[in-house]
């Protein structure tokens, strides 16, 4: 760890949370539902897209910069859980606990899917 | 616009000490993804516990509330390596790890996110 890769995971940081936001603040203005579909969305693709780049098998620069830093950051745990606790404290259990199996059996899958995809594009 | 230069200056932050966390704290030759799951966890208590009620007591304007809570925590905290981290046990055949990955992840997330929401509307009112 140097001040040059910590620097690099902080600048993916900082896109990844704004493009977090603009997606949050977008699907509040278009949506009324109460369902977390911005941050379930926001997990999906996030965990396709960092089975990709790991599949690719870069060098560290662009991993620690788009993997670590930018999808990282895109990608929350901590929203996942609150929203589900507060679908709980609301009285809807049964949509808290879609919530969570869409998210995780969603990104386990993607995230498979992702590094299959990753791995046939490195191999040429 | 100005919350989002202030959300992507605290994701700037949460990241890099994520980053910094798992580097300084944990051997990356280790299989179980010790460091993922401290930053979730721990992210997850203070998320809720500074968003439930801390606010109604201690006065912060708005779009540094955003910037810590969606910006900071949010990016602290990861799910894209949780997915990859599971998929990647199962890959090198430690499926018993990878269950026990999401199993903690899941019920440890939930409970540490309850934990702070509860211990939120203690401290500050709900």
């Amino acid at each position: 760890m140097t001040i040059w890769t910590v620097f690099l995971v902080g600048i993916g940081g900082f896109f990844g949370s704004i493009s977090r936001y603009g997606i949050s603040e977008f699907a509040k203005k278009r949506s009324s539902q109460k369902w977390p579909m911005a941050t379930l969305i926001i997990n999906l693709s996030g965990s396709f897209l960092l089975g990709v780049f790991f599949g690719l098998d870069l060098n560290q620069t662009p991993l620690l910069l788009i993997g670590t830093g930018f999808l990282g950051g895109y990608t929350t745990f901590s929203t996942l859980n609150l929203e589900a606790v507060r679908l709980k404290e609301a009285k809807q259990s049964k949509a808290g606990k879609l919530y969570l199996l869409a998210s995780y059996a969603g990104g386990v899958f993607l995230a498979a899917l992702g590094l299959t995809i990753g791995l046939w594009l490195a191999r040429d | 616009m100005k919350v989002y230069f202030w959300v992507g200056v605290a994701g700037f932050l949460g990241a890099a000490l994520r980053y910094a966390v798992g580097v300084a704290l944990f051997n990356e030759a280790q299989l179980f993804p010790f460091a993922t799951l401290l930053v979730n966890l721990s992210g997850s208590f203070l998320l809720a516990w500074f968003t439930t009620s801390f606010t109604k007591k201690i006065r912060i304007p708005s779009h540094f509330q955003t910037a810590i809570a969606t910006g900071f925590l949010g990016s602290f905290t990861t799910f894209s390596a949780v997915s990859v981290e599971t998929v990647q046990l199962i890959h090198h055949g430690s499926i018993g790890l990878a269950v026990l990955y999401i199993v903690v992840s899941l019920f440890g997330g939930l409970w540490m996110s309850q934990l702070g929401y509860r211990q939120s509307q203690k401290e500050f009112g709900s």
